[in-house]
């Protein structure tokens, strides 16, 4: 621990909450029903900083009520009314960037330096982004023979229902709810239980910008709230984004309903460094040593965390100290303090978790590069919150730790005699979500990434979500494309209107 | 007696029977993937449905304990206790509305331990054999 770098620059001041939050039904704060409400600690200090409506499936149905109301005219509004809703959305946002960015480093416990610039700006970059593909969207018109006309027209599915994780609290409710509403779709969100109230937050300053009723936000615990939205009849499709039982789960009530689903499962991505990495001393070489350190963005808490380092062994040597010498540069600090790299895990539980992984990894004869440990800061505030160490095991593939997603600061690293056995190893999870391959080679650029079996395959690069580039996973990490206008074919459906121009009858009655 | 592959502490039977109470018969599903991957779920009984692609690895406390096949391919080696701990996970798991979650703790059995093992059953397959008993 005592290696362990921390940070000692000034705070950024700790944003005021309401004392609690209501649901926000129909444009108005609506209490629970039942009048129950739940703690929301802080994974700065694991104090609670707020309370949050505790709903059940009697909220749900005042929410499902007030979205199918807006349905009938925001399903009809024009594409430059919706386009101009979610261009105020990027507007409020960005106008108060600096707070929400506050906002979700105390709700989630992430460093403000990520909140600065990735959550937030990504989040607005979102919304811009759908609002400008609706714009210059059209439909298409077949002439299939001299008189008849295949119209296609793409209409919204209706009220959707949006399950949202607690990782990129605000990030990840932004990339469902951007494409549902730009296709016209009005949406029920049930955030996480660990992240409910950033969103909420957000609403306050959205209430005068989004018709009342098109975006409605309950919050509860999954048993109560996620599963009668999940379930509901009245709901025309569910995303979801967490792990695979629930996802199963959630599939389950889908086939009951038949209604359409999109699911975002994880992964446990490999993160592939060739032979010519080391070629030379470069600007490049940099750029891969941080690539290699990118498993402690966000904690590790991504779906997407290349949190398995397959390496040649030729280059095993030389690489690793430098790559070790960066993580231990890592700063972890005071999450809402500019300096600090990296933050605290969002809730207790996971802290647990990740801690038993650790456990896990060296009871399995991992050995420890760098790190192991959680993390006990000496500041006073910080005493109770969820800090661990980055950590950086070397082991093999079959190992728990290579296999299962730990979603932490956990590396673990094996080596690789070819690039058919990089391959054979990249391939042997369950999960087909991200991968990176780094590589000065022209061939292993192209074909590598195609032998992968993910949904996404960063070449030279890691951790990029620009919008425009679709996300979404292969094999059981689910299906559905964020992040890109085909998203919005997963709030649509199509209607074919198909036209005869002819005045003679068909001739069979 | 052949080696279990599922335990469970003091502490997460005492969760378990409180959600028992309150809810009947209960199992559990070993989840995988992200956020709240790698934790178990806890169902009531027949709400998870069971396919022929899960395994039986065993009861604790009562419950029927089950997991993906694929992902057991990868778990074999593993010992797994069930525990329970402060805190809030997200999923559709009972026990959330208490304030705790279940967790997994694991170790690898031992050369020895791994001669005698409880052995697995098909998930459905073992269903239908409880129901018709």
């Amino acid at each position: 621990m005592a290696e362990t770098l921390e940070a000692t620059s000034t705070v950024v001041a700790r944003p005021r909450f309401k004392s609690h939050y209501d649901n926000f039904i129909g444009g108005k704060w609506v209490a629970p029903v039942k009048g129950q409400y739940f703690e929301n600690p802080s994974p700065i200090d694991g104090k609670a900083f707020c309370k949050v409506a505790r709903s059940t499936k009697e909220d749900i149905e005042l929410a499902l009520d007030a979205a199918h109301e807006a349905f009938k005219t925001w399903g009809k509004a024009s594409p430059t009314t919706r386009s101009n809703v979610l261009l105020k959305i990027a507007d409020v946002m960005e106008a108060n960037l600096a707070h929400l960015a506050a906002v979700e480093t105390v709700e989630n416990g992430k460093a403000i330096r990520e909140t600065m610039a990735a959550d937030l700006p990504l989040a607005i970059d979102h919304f811009r982004y759908f609002a400008g593909v609706i714009r210059a969207e059209e439909g298409s018109a077949t002439e299939l023979n001299e008189t008849t006309l295949s119209l296609v027209i793409q209409e919204p599915l209706g009220v959707v229902g949006q399950i949202i994780p607690w990782n990129f609290p605000l990030l990840m409710a932004t990339w469902k709810i951007a494409p549902a509403l730009a296709a016209g779709c009005c949406v029920v969100v049930k955030p996480a239980e660990q992240t409910p109230a950033s969103i909420m937050v957000l609403m306050e300053l959205l209430q005068d910008v989004i018709p009342p009723g098109v975006l409605n936000v309950v919050n509860g615990f999954g048993l109560e709230a996620g599963k009668p939205l999940a379930s509901n009849k009245r709901v025309n499709k569910v995303a979801f984004t967490g792990e695979t039982t629930t996802g199963r789960l959630i599939l389950q009530y889908a086939a009951e309903n038949i209604t359409p689903v999109t699911m975002e499962l994880g992964g446990k991505s490999p993160n592939i460094f060739t032979k010519s990495v080391m070629d030379a001393d470069d600007d490049f070489l940099d750029k891969c040593l941080e690539g290699a350190a990118m498993f402690a963005l966000n904690q590790g808490e991504i779906c997407t965390c290349p949190s398995r380092l397959l390496i040649h062994e030729d280059i095993y040597d030389a690489f690793m100290p430098r790559l070790i010498e960066r993580v231990k540069a890592i700063k972890l600090g005071h999450p809402l303090d500019p300096d600090t790299m990296m933050g605290a895990q969002a809730s207790n539980d996971q802290y647990e978790k990740i801690l038993s992984y650790l456990e896990i990894g060296k009871a399995e004869g991992a050995e420890v590069l760098t790190g192991g440990e959680a993390h006990t800061h000496d500041h006073p505030e910080l005493g109770d919150g969820y800090y661990i160490q980055p950590t950086i095991f070397r082991g093999h593939n079959k190992m728990r730790i290579f296999q299962e997603e730990i979603f932490g600061p956990v590396l673990s690293v094996a080596t690789f005699k070819d690039n058919d056995e990089a391959i054979e190893m990249a391939n042997d999870t369950l999960y087909g979500l991200g991968a990176g391959l780094w590589s000065r080679d022209a061939h292993e650029l192209y074909t590598m990434p195609r032998a992968i079996q993910a949904g996404r395959v960063w070449v030279n690069c890691y951790h990029d979500y620009p919008a425009g580039a679709p996300f979404g996973g292969y094999k059981a990490s689910g299906f559905g494309r964020e992040n890109h206008k085909m998203m919005l074919a997963h709030y649509r459906q199509t209607k074919n209107m198909l036209i005869s121009y002819s005045k003679q009858k068909l001739g069979f009655f | 007696m052949p080696t279990p592959r599922v335990l469970v502490t003091q502490a997460a039977e005492a969760t378990i029977g409180l959600l028992r109470d309150e809810n009947g018969p209960l199992m559990f599903h070993q989840s995988g993937g992200c956020c709240d991957g790698s934790s178990p779920m806890c169902f009531q009984k027949g709400e998870f449905r069971i396919g022929g692609n899960d395994v039986w690895l065993g009861q604790i406390h009562g419950c029927d304990f089950f997991m993906s096949t694929s992902q057991f391919e990868y778990w074999q080696h593993t010992q797994l206790t069930v525990d329970v701990t402060k805190g809030r996970g997200a999923s559709f798991s009972l026990e959330i509305p208490l304030g705790v979650r279940f967790l997994i703790r694991s170790r690898l059995f031992t050369e020895e331990e791994s001669k005698d093992m409880l052995p697995v059953r098909e998930g459905e397959e073992y269903l239908e054999e409880q129901a018709a008993a």
